[in-house]
């Protein structure tokens, strides 16, 4: 299998990462006070953007930094978002231990679909998260005494913080905001150590990373869980940010459509699920115009992308950088000569 | 009994269906390495272009049958391939089976937006009757659905085993290298597969459309199905995806009748993972070796 790494290539000096952890920060701080003034509407479609990212996030260590295709981020955020609006609404539990459980759940759930498929082959996890996905839905729709059906669950209450009411658009924004930055840095934390390295290892070739004595198996399926339970931390923070869920927007073309999110972005990339998720959910506002052909329009952005520039919207962007600061060619290049 | 006969005839019609997708994908897959995840949407398409071009330009259905499939094997064969495959296959096969993600996305979105998002009739030749053969109603349709595929699969495996561009077209697919050493016309062998691939797709779509309508959103199912067959089957042979899709046909049907109609497509789900637990080279594959 040398399919893996023509997706991107990041470089992975010391001063870049210091540079993601920079904009992490500085991002956070930006959006604590944009919305000031954007009305709840504006506030809403900014809390959305980030809670995609996060389950971008989780895909991109998933697809990015493993090389792994799965095809049931969004029906892991639905299992998060049902489990977190069940137990904060029938068993009365508080936000916060229904968010752990949320993503504890997904991870055991990663962990039991991704252990017979990744037995096999890698590309096996797309064929079994993709009929999982189908499972996921048929569930979530038919269990009416669990999941209210079609109908949904409604009123699922926002979490309260120190005895703090998060009710108000703004105040659960910024809520928002905060957990987005947590989870963003643990994931940036675990790039950069040696798990994060035998991820990347395991992308770049599988093989030579199992003679260096790294068991393959478990670090593929470690990251598939690990992404996975991102996609149900997002659930948790989707399902009190829209306050009432119905099984559509967890449909096998919500997790195609992550997927295309996570690759527009730049796959492997730090900030590109942020970039992505900017593309898949905030561009769509400004496009209302087009009606329902906005999907198709993305999607064909993402095709272009793919033929141009795998690397997405952040391997462009670098790929400018680069020619205009004009470093010596060859040391910036991919080191496999992946480009034309 | 009659009635367990009948649920199997309905399902090996579904299943041949499922066989052809699974056909036309698995050859895709080894002569490209390209996994062509929008194989759904190229069965739901043809049907939907073939009523376009009977409603758009008032010609007879035999005619706008021609022209959908001329249309389709060119652009979903030929362009698929030097539009979507060519350019990124050198980036690996990540890329590229994304990039048939977003197609899947741009075809049923453009089949909902350009066509219609309800479910159409489709014009059948055949009567949609039922016959009383032996004491079991069998219907007129999903017979034909099986001899059609079935002439269609025959006539496949025997240009692929005994013709020269057939046995040309698999030594492209098992060791491109040595075939173009051996003046195999290993580029032209790879379009080849991906214009049979269409016209599979294009078949299947016209056997399938008069049962089930023509939908934009037919192509789920369709295609989750016809990688299970594949799987099923095993990845390396024509009769092994042409296994696969009887199978899971008729498990899917006796499923729906016996076990839960809810829950039907939970079944096959089932059985990919038994599959890959026991057998995970498919019913029918042989072991790839690996490469490094």
């Amino acid at each position: 299998m040398t399919g893996a790494q023509g997706l991107n290539e990041p470089r992975m000096s010391a001063s870049r990462m210091d540079g993601v952890f920079l904009a992490l920060i500085a991002g956070a701080v930006i959006l604590w006070f944009a919305p000031v003034g954007m009305g709840r509407y504006g506030t809403y479609v900014l809390s959305l953007w980030l809670v995609t990212a996060v389950a971008v996030m989780g895909l991109n260590l998933t697809l990015g930094i493993a090389g792994l295709k799965s095809l049931a981020q969004a029906a892991f955020m639905g299992i998060g978002a049902y489990a977190t609006a069940l137990l904060t609404t029938k068993a009365g539990m508080g936000w916060f231990p229904a968010f752990a459980i949320s993503g504890a759940l997904c991870f055991a759930v990663g962990l039991v679909l991704g252990f017979p498929a990744l037995r096999v082959k890698a590309h096996y996890l797309a064929f079994v998260t993709l009929a999982f996905s189908t499972l996921v839905w048929l569930v979530l729709r038919n269990e009416q005494w669990l999941t209210g059906g079609v109908f949904g669950l409604p009123n699922i209450p926002r979490p309260v913080l120190f005895g703090l009411r998060l009710d108000g658009a703004l105040a659960f924004h910024r809520f928002v905001v905060g957990v987005t930055l947590v989870l963003a840095l643990i994931l940036w934390w675990l790039i950069r150590s040696p798990w994060g390295r035998a991820f990347l290892a395991l992308r770049e070739n599988p093989v030579r990373a199992a003679s260096l004595g790294i068991d393959i198996r478990a670090y593929t399926l470690l990251a598939f869980a690990i992404g996975s339970a991102y996609a149900g931390f997002a659930g948790a923070l989707y399902a009190p940010l829209v306050e009432f869920i119905d099984p559509s927007p967890f449909q096998l073309s919500a997790s195609f459509f992550l997927l295309l999110m996570v690759v527009a972005g730049g796959s492997g990339y730090q900030l590109g699920p942020f970039v992505g998720a900017l593309l898949g959910v905030v561009l769509p506002e400004w496009l209302r115009f087009t009606g329902g052909l906005y999907l198709i329009i993305f999607a064909a952005i993402v095709v272009a992308l793919l033929i141009a520039c795998p690397q997405g919207v952040l391997g462009l962007i670098e790929r400018g950088w680069l020619a205009m600061t004009r470093k010596p060619a060859s040391a910036n290049l991919p080191a496999k000569g992946k480009l034309p | 009994m009659a009635e367990f006969l009948a649920y199997l005839i309905a399902g090996l019609a579904t299943g041949a269906i499922y066989a052809l997708a699974a056909i036309g994908f698995t050859l895709v897959w080894q002569t490209s390495q390209t996994i062509n995840f929008a194989q759904g949407e190229f069965v739901m398409l043809p049907a939907i272009l073939i009523l376009l071009a009977v409603k758009l330009f008032a010609m007879p259905v035999w005619l706008g049958v021609i022209i959908g499939i001329v249309v389709f094997v060119v652009i979903f064969g030929w362009g698929f391939k030097v539009i979507i495959v060519d350019p990124m296959i050198r980036h690996g096969v990540l890329p590229l089976a994304i990039a048939t993600m977003a197609l899947s996305i741009i075809m049923k979105e453009g089949a909902k937006d350009g066509f219609s998002a309800e479910a159409q009739r489709f014009p059948s030749i055949i009567p949609s009757e039922t016959v009383l053969f032996l004491g079991v109603s069998i219907s007129l349709q999903h017979i034909a659905i099986i001899t059609v595929a079935c002439l269609a699969i025959g006539t496949l495996q025997w240009f692929v085993t005994q013709t020269k561009t057939g046995r040309q077209m698999q030594a492209a697919a098992q060791n491109p290298g040595v075939a173009l050493i051996l003046g195999i016309p290993v580029a032209q062998m790879v379009l080849l597969t991906f214009l049979i691939n269409a016209a599979l797709a294009a078949l299947a779509s016209i056997l399938i459309s008069p049962v089930y309508l023509a939908k934009f959103s037919n192509g789920e199912v369709i295609g989750l199905f016809a990688f299970i067959a594949a799987i099923v089957g095993g990845f390396n042979q024509v009769r092994g995806a042409l296994a696969g899709g009887l199978i899971v046909g008729v498990i899917d049907s006796l499923a729906a009748a016996y076990i839960s109609t809810t829950y039907r497509l939970a079944v096959p789900l089932v059985l990919l993972v038994v599959i890959i637990l026991v057998k995970p080279e498919g019913l029918f594959g042989r072991q790839e070796e690996r490469k490094i």
